[in-house]
């Protein structure tokens, strides 16, 4: 079928089957968004999360059909996003990754969960940040990470745009 | 974990999405949010021809409201209640609720209407829409039609639905300034499938008092000598309590008694806390 999607501020015109989820059309070849990870493809680890209409989705359980008409961001489309680079910054002094595959849908889920509500506290993030696994980190860094930029701490500010 | 092959269609009304569901003859699917059916389609756990996508209709998108009563499009996202993008004639108890279920990233997509049609013993909305005395508006071959939730609900992934039906709506009235509620639920792991959950609601200028029970793998079931005591909550609930687990037959596992005494002690709490 036909698809006119915009992935990461580029329209998009792709044939696709029915069946396709959002996550492999996005890490297909001719789409090329290695940031999106696959770990178990039902909806449940959080690797695969990107933005579908500025809101955080999980993309193995969308069908890139259902989609058509929709803005897609994955983190390649966040490099120059400032609460991003913050949190990039801050996973990178906190410990806040180890092997870094479930590390680009953290960021992504920690940008959603801050905008929300920036004044979260360790508990807040912990319920929040709860649908992402990490089996590296023990999680204690990607919280204090998170907790870090949320305290606006010092080699974490986020820019006048924000 | 890829879905078998199935053809897709996306109507643009109620009308060609029945008409679509009898073409299918029982082997077309709704899909709307999709946080449950895609993962089912993933682990390929139900087979399906094709899928008729209703997320766009509008009629599923509207909120209606009287000064009675709030009418939720099948299609409202559980994070449209969690935000208070819609109103919520349980004085915020809809938005806790809505908060709480699963994961931000499933909320964003997943739809109250496809929850109450799904109708997994684990839902959080299904208890509450119970407690709440909610209509539920059907559209299918042979027309419209409304019921209740006990009406709605038979039982685990078993509802009024037939083949060929959609639902469209969901109503409930507005609670009244002095009503009370209560939502409690047992869980392991936060944004899991709670092993537990029981709402109460108790609303005397409506004439509603209700507890409900869910659980996971048994139908939902109304305590009725428990919702009788919350009407005229005098001497202790414990009774009550046990008599309807006792006649729904729950108090064979200690456990499950256990838990299901816990999440009902503290919802009810939440209605008679002075």
């Amino acid at each position: 079928m036909k698809l006119d999607i915009s992935i990461n501020g580029v329209a998009r015109s792709l044939e696709v089957a029915p069946r396709t989820s959002l996550a492999d059309l996005l890490r297909s070849p001719e789409v090329r968004c290695p940031s999106v990870h696959l770990g178990c493809e039902h909806g449940v680890c959080g690797a695969c999360t990107v933005l579908i209409d500025g809101r955080m989705a999980r993309s193995c359980i969308a069908l890139a059909v259902s989609l058509d008409g929709s803005e897609v961001t994955t983190l390649e489309g966040l490099e120059s996003d400032p609460m991003t680079l913050s949190l990039k910054a801050s996973f990178h002094r906190n410990h806040g990754l180890q092997c870094g595959f479930c590390t680009p849908a953290m960021l992504i889920a920690a940008r959603e969960t801050l905008q929300s509500n920036p004044g979260r506290n360790a508990d807040d993030i912990r319920l929040a940040m709860s649908g992402n696994l990490c089996r590296c980190t023990g999680y204690a860094g990607i919280v204090e990470a998170i907790l870090d930029v949320a305290r606006g701490e010092p080699g974490t500010e986020m820019g006048a745009s924000t | 974990m890829k879905p078998a092959e199935f053809d897709y269609v996306r109507p643009e009304t109620v009308e060609d999405a029945v008409k679509a569901l009898v073409a299918g003859n029982g082997q077309a699917r709704i899909i709307a949010g999709g946080q449950s059916l895609v993962p089912m389609l993933n682990l390929r756990l139900m087979p399906v021809s094709q899928l008729v996508d209703v997320a766009r209709i509008p009629a599923l998108r509207a909120v209606t409201e009287t000064e009675t009563d709030i009418s939720f499009g099948a299609g409202i996202r559980h994070a449209e209640f969690e935000d208070g993008s819609v109103p919520d004639p349980a004085h915020g108890l809809m938005r806790r609720v809505a908060s709480r279920i699963a994961y931000r990233a499933i909320r964003n997509r997943g739809t109250i209407g496809g929850s109450a049609a799904l109708a997994d013993p684990s839902a959080d909305w299904v208890p509450l829409l119970i407690a709440l005395d909610a209509r539920f508006r059907i559209e299918g071959p042979n027309g419209m039609r409304e019921c209740s939730g006990p009406a709605m609900f038979h039982g685990p992934y078993t509802t009024a639905l037939g083949e060929s039906d959609i639902l469209t709506s969901i109503s409930i009235r507005r609670l009244s300034a002095k009503a009370r509620t209560g939502f409690e639920k047992i869980i392991r792991k936060a944004g899991e499938y709670p092993m537990v959950v029981a709402c109460a609601v108790r609303d005397e200028a409506l004439a509603i008092s209700r507890v409900v029970l869910g659980a996971a793998n048994r139908p939902q079931i109304v305590l009725e000598h428990l919702s009788y005591w919350l009407a005229d909550p005098k001497g202790g609930p414990e009774s009550a309590l046990h008599a309807d687990l006792e006649q729904a037959g729950r108090t064979g596992d200690a456990y499950e008694l256990a838990l299901a005494k816990a999440a009902l002690l503290r919802a009810i709490g939440q209605v008679t806390l002075a």
